[in-house]
């Protein structure tokens, strides 16, 4: 916005248009009120809080202009600040490693299932980063993999009576083919066509898995899926001899079992992360990278195309899978109500928040959202409000997500922070 | 003297968009270790040339033959796009510069040599766990990318972001960034487009010395100075036929290429390049 000098009376006529404007926003939705009474619906006008309203427009617009005024100049550059961001994540994302790693020792059963409810949209995270984050593929239908993770650990599990770390490599494969299922459709789609997509892919899993009920039980699920063992030993409180309590001579407590499952899924997603990090830097991972800034350069250079988007869906899909079997193996118990679109969007939304591609940015994310709604679990009505508005107010503030910018895989010098705005984002 | 082998051999090429004829019957010949200039008023159908030969249009007839020196020939007119780029060895640049912009310089020349770099997918897969061999391809690989840095005088700018420099320099990374590929034939589509002459001489030295290293150029170009100064053998094309085919000097004096320069209608665009090249 150009430095144009503000003098009183223009403040004060900008301040009463937006007033007019919010006026004609909130005079029938504030200023209105139906009550339910026994002749039917009244209609009763409230003045005062529309007034309130209006005043708080009103002098809000005008402390917003004073201070677009009065601020020194030389806002710092969104060069710098992701520089800034960058510099601090170093120090970030170690602590936070820490934090991860020491929560069960002094924290209660509480927070360590929300800490596992936060890992594992982490990992979900992670793993829907490498198809849109890398490879710039927008996939509105991430919770179809996670589907098919959950069904693939409950069914295989229940039907073989296979432990969870024999089921859960096949769970992943399963659901990394399912990726390269849906790849092959949409290979040819790029921006909200292939969304679109693959948000209809998202929905068909889950009505496949409501409807065919002799197979993944319709909606009422699969039950009683076995809990994951610490190399065969079981967490219950039965005192045989293969139970963890017994096996170390410790008195048995509910807790024990949340720890393990806490870093159960604290290795998985740190498995997700490492593997996306370290195929960042190999010919694959650049490859998709490429892939998101310039598709036609990708295959004017002899990259195969086809090939790259597969390994990208399969890659996501595949932690996808992982995460949706240790979903499966916490609750003891899948539905497709578990799956619905919400999740996909959860997800995505946590990427985005999270900035593309930015691993540490997409754990803070999912640490603000999952961790932040479970805060406000309080103010329950209130919780999508907040919710909503923090997204809104974080893209008009930071537009390329908590943390942009870019960190080139290979340097012959000191690796350069690549600022967001020269990144591509990917129209599939 | 022998005139040199032919290296790609261009018949009867014939591209038609619904009812638009783009290019018609084109034939032509580029021979290996030749810089082949395709030149024409705006519209005439180089770039559709250009992208048949590489694989982004599939021409409606014709064929595009490609021998390499090994005696292995490959029918571009069948092949996929990167196939083309990667065993026949046909690399390309773009009118409008088709760089990574945000990544660095380094990595769009890491990019361009993916498939040295990743001979399978199971092979990318394990370099997660570092097995492969993989280390000692990868510098290999850096070291071809700095070779080529020197080649173009970007080494300073190796980690800064491609989108960030400036369009000359962009123009040059182009040039590397498909030469990283290993071409046996360099497709140019107006390289120097928007460069100042002193950049354009560069540019010259450049290709020059591309030739020299053995790879054949294919030049669209509109800034004569270049194109007479650099190619071998020009390829004249006007409402997608050609018009004359030959030497620059027999070219520059050919009346059906002066005439469709400066008699129909373009004048506002190339008869000063040209009177120039004439005069």
């Amino acid at each position: 916005m150009s430095a144009r000098p503000l003098t009183p009376t223009a403040a004060l006529r900008d301040a009463a248009l937006s007033t007019l404007v919010a006026f004609g926003l909130f005079c029938a939705l504030i200023g209105l009120k139906l009550t339910p009474t026994d002749a039917g619906m009244k209609l009763t006008d409230r003045p005062a809080a529309l007034a309130i309203i209006l005043g708080a427009v009103f002098v809000g617009r005008l402390l917003m202009l004073g201070w677009r005024a009065w601020r020194p100049a030389g806002t710092p550059s969104p060069r710098l600040l992701a520089e800034g961001v960058t510099r601090a994540g170093r120090y970030v994302g170690p602590v936070f490693l820490l934090l991860a790693l020491t929560l069960p020792l002094y924290s209660g059963r509480y927070v360590i299932d929300v800490g596992i409810l936060v890992l594992t949209y982490v990992m979900l995270g992670w793993g829907l980063n490498i198809v849109v984050g890398l490879a710039g593929l927008l996939d509105l239908g991430y919770v179809a993999f996670y589907a098919v993770g959950a069904y693939s650990y409950a069914l295989i599990s229940t039907t073989f009576h296979v432990g969870f770390w024999t089921a859960l490599p096949v769970a992943g494969l399963l659901a990394a083919c399912w990726g390269v299922m849906l790849g092959f459709p949409v290979l040819r789609l790029r921006g909200d066509y292939l969304a679109i997509v693959t948000l209809a892919f998202g929905e068909i899993i889950r009505v496949v898995l409501i409807n065919w009920t002799n197979f993944t039980g319709g909606p009422n699920g699969v039950s009683d899926i076995p809990r994951p063992t610490l190399f065969g030993l079981k967490f219950t409180g039965s005192g045989d001899p293969d139970t963890f309590a017994a096996f170390f001579h410790v008195p048995y407590s509910v807790t024990q079992r949340f720890v393990f499952l806490y870093y159960v899924i604290l290795g998985l997603a740190l498995l997700t992360n490492w593997v996306s990090l370290r195929l960042r830097r190999l010919p694959l991972g650049r490859a998709w990278e490429a892939l998101r800034e310039d598709e036609i350069a990708c295959r004017a250079l002899g990259i195969n195309v086809t090939i790259t988007k597969l390994t990208a869906f399969a890659m996501g899909a595949l932690f996808g899978g992982f995460a949706g079997a240790f979903f499966a193996t916490r609750q003891g118990f899948v539905s497709p109500e578990s799956f619905t679109f919400i999740e996909s969007a959860l997800v995505l939304s946590i990427v985005v928040l999270g900035g593309l591609g930015s691993q540490l940015g997409v754990a803070l994310a999912a640490l603000v959202m999952i961790g932040g709604t479970e805060l406000f679990r309080d103010f329950a009505e209130y919780r999508m409000l907040i919710f909503g508005v923090a997204l809104v107010v974080m893209m008009v503030l930071r537009p390329r997500g908590l943390v942009s910018g870019r960190t080139p895989s290979i340097a012959l010098g000191a690796r350069k922070q690549i600022a967001a705005e020269l990144v591509a984002q990917g129209r599939g | 003297m022998a005139e040199p082998a032919k290296l790609l051999d261009v018949e009867h090429l014939t591209m038609r968009f619904g009812g638009l004829t783009a290019v018609s019957d084109l034939s032509f010949v580029a021979r290996a270790g030749e810089i082949t200039a395709v030149i024409g008023p705006n519209g005439a159908g180089k770039t559709t040339v250009f992208n048949c030969i590489t694989g982004f249009y599939r021409p409606t007839s014709g064929s595009l033959a490609l021998a390499h020196a090994d005696g292995r020939r490959y029918a571009l007119e069948a092949l996929p796009g990167h196939r083309i780029a990667r065993h026949a060895k046909v690399a390309r640049t773009f009118q409008n510069i088709r760089l990574f912009a945000g990544m660095t310089v380094l990595e769009n020349l890491m990019v361009a040599q993916h498939n040295v770099l990743m001979p399978s997918v199971a092979n990318g897969l394990l370099a997660v766990f570092g097995l492969g061999g993989y280390r000692r391809t990868e510098r290999a690989a850096v070291e071809k990318a700095t070779f080529w840095l020197q080649a173009i005088d970007l080494l300073k700018r190796a980690d800064d972001p491609a989108g960030s420099l400036p369009y000359g320099a962009q123009r040059r990374l182009e040039i590397a960034r498909a030469m990283c590929t290993d071409p046996v034939l360099l497709c140019l589509d107006e390289p120097a487009a928007g460069l100042n002459p002193r950049e354009s001489e560069e540019l010259s030295e450049l290709l020059r010395r591309i030739r020299a290293d053995g790879c054949s150029i294919l030049l669209i170009e509109h800034d004569m100075g270049v194109v007479m100064r650099i190619s071998d053998h020009i390829v004249v094309l006007d409402h997608g036929k050609k018009i004359s085919d030959g030497a620059p000097a027999a070219v520059r004096a050919d009346p059906r290429v002066i005439a469709a320069y400066l008699g129909e209608g373009d004048e506002d665009e190339e008869p000063a390049p040209l009177a120039a090249g004439v005069g």
